[in-house]
């Protein structure tokens, strides 16, 4: 490695000049050197090597950089199958050209498609590929000592000097003293004190390298390993963490069912209470369940309550609640007066206050009026809240005036053919709709008590009351404690490297030419800083009150006006 | 049951005053505003009146070279004489501009060393503070209002964001920092904020959604909005930097610039402060923007279920991100020192802008809490 930074380069100096000056700035940091990107030597080392080069140069880390921004921004602007499944599919219909085009380009999964993942991956190994050499060069300049001073110290950033009757060998020792108290690493080189300060800015500048490194890495794990599962549970009904018993469970590539964390729980309760006037009469403002809840197989029961900011945590996984909904409980009646069916059955929300539709699929164990085996289906709409005259849409999310609105089917409901189906939907395609004797579908509102009879002695249906219902998504992210210490480290490096600014200190006491001394201070920081010629200007100050002045016939020219700057 | 709803409503009724007088104070710190723009115009204009050009004389008077040479043969000590007995005051630092930079001096400010000039740029700044306070009320009023911190919603952002960097530009001058030069660019672009706040943006006290309960939202916001203020201070000492920049570019090449680019840039610090000033200002928050990012990504935690989604707010908080840490890295390439880096440094303040205004608007994800 050459010694030379690119900062010192100077046009207009003379050659030596330059010279001395890029030795007194060398180390000063431990940024890769730049290159000119010449061809590469001949051969497969040497094509390698060029590449490896160029690879860990500062200019293709920006380049990196750049493009991780850039690759970034198609993924929010295009719908991702990770987050919205379904948004894709609308894109991929009303989009016939453009559609395939972005499937094949993996712009629907943006983050882990191959060219994004490429960029990040070349930018990690050129990050590797710069933190090792640049450590090993950091615990060398930790080794090692401040250069000496260059022979001109007034072409340094900032400089001062003054003349002295005290003794050379006198200011050296009281510079070296003062030094290292303000903490400089300082030593005597020649006829000058060479000092240096703020090496934490390296180390802060390694270690946020490193954190990002070990972030990405707990990151990819994470991802690997995840698992991630909802379950809807009726209060008053439980779930335990196995695998079967998810609605829906999705996992990282490297997930095994081993990896589920042994617990369950009971929703005893839901809360929910709801603004209730105002410009925004309706919205949320609390949500709460209380679970009773067992880790492992045998655990003892323990309460607590689980809000939306609050998910109950269980070693890896937490159980967070995502969203919740009514289930009238619901009695289906043969034309004989046999209860066929009876259950609370859960509706799916349709807006915020949770208007909400779907089934009730009475599957087997009904026979109609003429004693044959049929199946029932009901679509249900319901309204938690009902103001006469608004028939389509609840007025408010709580259960102030419930009404459930049936419409009955009888027939086939096809949940027999293999093919899965909503539960939230009737595929009414092998069913009638109920009809009156003037051939009108039946129809009727029901609120909590009330039955609704079937025509033609084909029972009744009865809605009972409401209870609620609570979607719980479990999930399992290892690894976060290694991103979330990651991303600390990463602050702290962070300002280390930014508010830690590294500096280079010489003093120089020789005696002139009439025999008293002059001294010479001049400061060098990484990057131009109005607080080195500060420090400098302080250091100077405390240095000139502990040697004895000249007396002022010594002094040259008296008009003398200090350089501008010096001061701000 | 009776005697409850009565405290709602009497409950209802105070905060609907008080978000009545937030809405007052509002517009009566946009008046103030408005006569401080004014008044910093009057600053540039009666500033017009001296002709200084130092940056011209350093720039067009010796040729290049000379200068570094001269200004490091300076000397050492400056001696006062006092009732003829000579005192000698402690040496004075000498300070050279870094090799191959131009050694430009600082301009004088807008009130360019104009007597007049300068009193209504004090007056200005006085009745920015004047502003600042009464939006600063109008803010506290209407967190009061609503019964939480004031960033609800787009409108409230943007109340909060222009009190904020107000608040910086003004903490830099208490500091003593001579930033006077940024009072017109903050004004105007202050007024235009909250004029899009109070027409395009307004919206009615509301209580926030249970996914926005959290002390971990009131960190990574009150950050998040800390952060895009001295960004945008950085971005204006930035644009301002590329203007002079060139402005010193055609004088050092031997060009002529216009009498208005003259009398405005002449007043200006030199580029290199300018880069200097915002580059100090991006760094110093960066580390605050990052721990904004990982503050939001602890509360999706929490809230979602998943610490990181690719929600399009998040992925553009990441953008921004890496948009300034490929800036900072500039600065430390070569060859990409200068305008190179300053139109990075722009193009990520320009992110940061786009994640507040344009994914709220154009964009759907779980961040949809916008109110518009
Ligand atoms: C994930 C990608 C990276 C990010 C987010 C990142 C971020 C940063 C930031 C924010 C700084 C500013 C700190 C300062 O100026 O002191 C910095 C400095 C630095 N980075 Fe990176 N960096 C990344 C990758 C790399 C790579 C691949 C290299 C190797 C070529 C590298 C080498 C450096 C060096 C040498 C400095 C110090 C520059 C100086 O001395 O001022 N970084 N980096």
């Amino acid at each position: 490695m050459s010694n030379t930074t690119a900062d010192s380069n100077t046009t207009a100096d003379s050659k030596s000049d330059e010279q001395e000056l890029g030795a007194a700035s060398s180390q000063l940091s431990t940024a890769p050197q730049e290159e000119a990107p010449g061809l590469p030597a001949l051969g497969v080392i040497g094509w390698f090597r060029w590449f490896w080069r160029q690879l860990t140069s500062m200019r293709v880390a920006l380049l990196l950089l750049f493009l991780l921004s850039l690759g970034a921004i198609p993924g929010s602007l295009i719908p991702q199958s990770g987050t919205d499944e379904t948004k894709v599919a609308d894109f991929m219909q009303r989009h016939d050209f453009l559609g395939p085009i972005y499937d094949k380009l993996g712009l629907f999964h943006v983050y882990s498609s191959v060219w994004f993942s490429s960029i990040y991956i070349l930018l990690f190994v050129s990050l590797i590929g710069c933190i090792v050499p640049r450590t090993w060069q950091f615990v060398g300049q930790l080794r090692g000592r401040p250069p000496g001073a260059p022979r001109r110290l007034t072409r340094l950033p900032a400089y001062t000097t003054w003349r002295t009757e005290t003794e050379p060998e006198q200011v050296r020792e009281a510079a070296l003293v003062l030094l290292r108290k303000r903490r400089f690493r300082a030593h005597l080189a020649g006829d000058a004190v060479a000092a240096e300060k703020g090496y934490l800015r390296e180390v802060g500048n390694l270690a946020f390298h490193i954190a990002l490194i070990v972030m990405l890495t707990a990151f990819a794990w994470g991802q690997l390993y995840k698992s991630e599962g909802n379950k809807l549970i009726l209060e008053g009904d439980g779930f335990s963490n196995t695998l079967t018993q998810y609605d829906d469970f999705k996992s990282g590539t490297l997930f095994d069912t081993d990896d589920l964390d042994p617990f369950s729980f009971t929703l005893k309760d839901f809360k929910g209470t709801y603004e209730e006037s105002g410009p925004n009469r309706g919205t949320p403002r609390t949500y709460e369940a209380d679970v009773n809840y067992s880790v492992g197989a045998y655990g003892k029961d323990e309460k607590t309550t689980i809000k939306v900011n609050e998910p109950l945590v269980i070693g890896d996984s937490k159980v967070y609640l995502t969203a919740h909904g009514y289930a009238p409980v619901i009695t289906v009646r043969d034309g004989k007066g046999k209860v066929v069916y009876s259950q609370p059955v859960a509706l799916l929300p349709l807006d915020s206050n949770v208007t909400s539709s779907g089934a009730i699929k009475v599957m087997d164990g009904y026979r109609n009026a003429k004693g044959v085996e049929e199946q029932l289906g009901f679509q249900a709409f319901f309204l938690p809240t009902y103001v006469p005259g608004n028939e389509i849409a609840s007025q408010f999310p709580a259960l102030d005036n419930p009404v459930l609105n049936l419409i009955g089917y009888h027939g086939d409901l096809g949940v027999n053919a293999g093919i899965p189906q909503s539960v939230y939907q009737l595929d009414k395609s092998h069913m009638k709709v109920f009809k009156d004797a003037k051939g009108k579908e039946v129809r009727e509102n029901l609120k909590p008590g009330e039955t609704m009879t079937l025509p033609n002695g084909a029972g009744s249906i009865t809605y009972e009351g409401t209870q609620e219902w609570a979607n719980f998504q479990v999930t399992r992210q290892p690894a976060s404690g290694w991103a979330l210490g990651g991303a600390i480290v990463a602050i702290f490096g962070l300002a280390g490297s930014l508010f830690i600014q590294r500096r280079r200190v010489w003093v120089r006491a020789v005696r002139g030419s009439d025999g008293v001394t002059v001294v010479e201070l001049g400061g060098l920081g990484r990057s131009e800083s109005a607080k080195v010629p500060e420090e400098l200007g302080d250091l100077a100050g405390i240095l000139y009150d502990q040697t004895s002045p000249v007396s002022a016939s010594d002094t040259p020219d008296p008009t003398a006006v200090p350089a501008e700057g010096a001061e701000k | 049951m009776s005697a409850l709803a009565t405290a709602t409503t009497l409950a209802a009724a105070t905060n609907e005053n008080l978000a009545n007088i937030s809405n007052t104070l509002i517009y009566s710190a946009m008046a103030v505003y408005t006569l401080a723009f004014f008044t910093y115009i009057a600053e540039w204009t009666f500033g017009s009146r001296s002709k200084i050009s130092r940056t011209a004389a350093a720039l067009t008077a010796k040729p290049a070279g000379a200068a570094g040479a001269a200004g490091a043969k300076a000397p050492e000590v400056t001696v006062k004489k006092a009732g003829g007995t000579a005192v000698l005051e402690r040496p004075k630092v000498v300070v050279r501009a870094a090799a191959g930079a131009r050694d430009v001096p600082d301009g004088p400010g807008a009130h360019g060393g104009d007597e007049q000039g300068d009193l209504y740029g004090r007056i200005a700044v006085s009745l920015t503070v004047v502003a600042f306070l009464v939006e600063f009320a109008g803010v506290l009023a209407r967190a009061l209002s609503v019964q939480r911190a004031p960033w609800g919603n787009m409108y409230e952002f943007n109340l909060t964001f222009s009190t904020t960097a107000v608040g910086v530009y003004l903490v830099f001058l208490a500091l003593k920092k001579d930033i006077r030069w940024l009072g017109l660019p903050l004004v105007t672009s202050v007024l235009l904020d909250l004029g899009l706040a109070v027409t395009v943006l307004y919206t009615a006290s509301d209580q926030l959604v249970p996914a926005l309960h959290s002390y971990w939202l009131y960190i990574h916001v009150s950050t998040a909005i800390l952060c895009g203020a001295v960004f945008y201070v950085g971005a204006v000492a930035t644009i301002l930097y590329l203007f002079k920049d060139s402005y010193e570019n055609k004088l050092a090449s031997g060009g002529k610039p216009g009498t208005f680019a003259t009398s405005v840039m002449e007043r200006l610090p030199a580029s290199a402060s300018l880069d200097k000033f915002s580059y100090r200002v991006n760094a110093a928050v960066f580390p605050l923007w990052t721990f904004t990012i990982i503050a939001g990504a602890i509360w999706a935690g929490d809230a979602w279920g998943r610490y990181w989604g690719w929600d399009p707010k998040e992925t553009w908080a990441f953008i921004t991100w890496v948009a300034y840490a490929t800036y900072l890295h500039a600065r430390a390439t070569a060859g990409w020192k200068g305008r190179k880096a300053a139109y990075i440094a722009l193009i990520a303040f320009a992110c940061f802008l786009f994640n507040y205004y344009g994914v709220n608007i154009f964009v759907s994800g779980k961040h949809s809490y916008a109110g518009v």
